[in-house]
């Protein structure tokens, strides 16, 4: 017990020395670190100062070298990212928040009467950057202009959001869907009936983002 | 009354391998949760309970993949040498210091350097045989880092030699029992976690593979359980070294369960070091060992003989 105290005065005395003549230290004048060639007027040198060569700093530069100062030091760093809050979320369980404009999932809608909305302009197939979009149209028997196919081939998709912008009556947009991986490349090869399916499905939700969003498109 | 011996000592070996194997499959759990946390994530959760039998399914999951070949490979050394590797990082272990039922013989330190020594030579030939650029690159660059820095290496453990006077692991152990060699020759202990770091080809220095310029470096071409082998034989020998770091430094009370909690503390600081530091830059590597290790280390051992002969004309 007597041995920890004075261990413990000992050390609290000795770090009020070191304090001490570290201040002495410091409030003694340094040579300033020179430049290594003399500068033209008007010119600023920006390769390394030649280094002080006084024996104290010689001194702390070695200590340094050897005791890995700077070394420890990234090290602390490292350890207190360890003890901090981990930034991700538990994906499958839980789900980061989507942006109403998010692009995801390609779907077709309808209007709440049940007629689809797509009225087979092809302006979607036009402003496809990467051409994956295939329309073909054919009159219906009640003189309707409707398509006959409507094909995505998702896998050529960018998601660049173009077709949902040029579609005049809101038929095509992108849902907030992201998760339709597949384990074939054939079933990325969207058609008309799975388009119109995943608008039904995801009626509501684009819906409501289509409203949070409507003052800016 | 010989073959008892012969058969508990049998034993024993096949405890020490089996438990180092199992600790090897949970460093590599513990890299990947470190590493996460220190990168503000989590690492693998998913599998069981918090994610801890995940190297077991790792494990699965690589030898049952397709083993490929490349065409103009070597077949037999590219075949070997993951073996070879993996034989031979445990069977350094043999020289663990024990007090009963291993081979804690008289020459420890001597079949320490011969097997780092003859390490190399996998990693050369592993390079080699897959006749590839950048197995090749990675393998030649794996050579001379290790051979730069088993000299250093060498020359330290020469220096305890001199100080304990035995290659008997086991005297570390009557030395330190009442300073640990940690406290008495702090700047050294450094220089040993470095130039062991250099030694398994951890991050800062791990030349052997730069994924950036060298895809994979000496193990590009391995594949499932060559592959699996070849992690094995590196995360054996980090633990090898942790477990000399713990014996020349740390006090060497191997029999006490708080030696193997050092263990741990070190192979996590292997870890740590990956999740701080960057990669050093090769032409300083070769600096750092041949001027500033080489140097040290020369100083510390000439330090030592002085102080022995010193101490042997005094006393």
């Amino acid at each position: 017990m007597s041995l920890t105290m004075r261990i413990f005065t000992a050390s609290r005395n000795g770090q009020r020395m070191f304090r001490t003549n570290g201040a002495c230290l410091l409030a003694a004048k340094r040579t300033e670190p020179k430049d290594i060639v003399e500068v033209p007027k008007g010119y600023v040198y920006v390769n390394n100062k030649e280094l002080s060569m006084e024996m104290e700093d010689i001194t702390d530069r070695a200590a340094t070298s050897m005791f890995f100062g700077e070394l420890f030091r990234g090290f602390g760093v490292t350890l207190a990212h360890i003890f901090k809050e981990p930034a991700t979320i538990n994906y499958p369980f839980e789900k980061g928040p989507l942006s109403p404009r998010f692009r995801g999932e390609h779907a077709l809608r309808r209007y709440p009467s049940g007629e689809e909305r797509c009225i087979a302009c092809k302006l979607c197939e036009a402003i496809c950057p990467a051409q994956a979009i295939t329309i073909e149209a054919e009159e219906r028997a009640d003189g309707s202009r409707r398509t006959t196919r409507y094909d995505i081939d998702m896998t050529k998709c960018i998601y660049c959001g173009f077709c949902q912008e040029a579609c005049p009556v809101d038929a095509i947009v992108e849902g907030p869907n992201f998760e339709f991986s597949t384990e074939t490349h054939e079933e990325l090869l969207y058609n008309k009936e799975k388009l119109l399916c995943n608008g039904d499905k995801w009626e509501s939700e684009i819906a409501s983002n289509l409203q949070a969003d409507h003052l800016y498109r | 009354m010989f073959y008892m011996e012969f058969i508990l000592s049998l034993i024993g070996s096949l405890l020490l391998i089996i438990c180092v194997l199992v600790s090897v499959a949970f460093l590599t759990l513990l890299e990947r949760k470190v590493l996460g946390y220190i990168q503000i994530r989590k690492g693998p959760n998913k599998v069981g309970l918090m994610g801890i039998p995940q190297p077991f399914c790792d494990a699965i999951k690589l030898f049952t993949k397709e083993q490929t070949y490349p065409l103009l490979s070597n077949y037999l050394s590219y075949y070997i040498s993951p073996i070879f590797s993996l034989f031979l990082s445990l069977f350094v272990w043999m020289c663990m210091p024990f007090f009963v039922k291993l081979y804690s013989f008289n020459l420890g330190g001597l079949f320490f350097l011969c097997c780092t020594s003859l390490g190399v030579y996998t990693v050369m030939i592993a390079g080699w045989s897959s006749n590839s650029n950048y197995a090749l690159l990675g393998g030649l660059r794996a050579v001379a880092q290790t051979i730069s820095y088993e000299v250093s290496l060498a020359l330290i453990l020469l220096s305890f030699v001199f100080l304990i006077g035995s290659y008997n692991m086991m005297y570390f152990f009557y030395y330190q029992i009442y300073i640990w060699f940690l406290i008495i020759l702090f700047p050294m202990a450094l220089v040993w976690l470095t130039i062991s770091l250099a030694e398994t080809n951890r991050t800062p220095f791990d030349f052997a593979e730069g994924e950036s310029e060298l895809v994979s470096g000496f193990n590009v071409e391995y594949s499932s359980g060559g592959f699996a082998l070849i992690f094995m034989a590196e995360y054996a020998s980090i633990l090898f070294m942790s477990m000399l770091f713990c014996v020349i430094f740390l006090g060497c009370d191997v029999f006490n369960l708080l030696f193997y909690v050092k263990l741990t503390f070190i192979s996590f600081v292997f870890i740590w070091a990956r999740g701080t530091l960057p990669r050093f830059r090769y032409d300083k590597l070769m600096y750092l060992a041949w001027k500033c290790f080489l140097s040290f280390s020369l100083n510390y051992l000439l330090f030592f003989i002085g102080f022995k002969i010193l101490l042997f004309s005094f006393l």
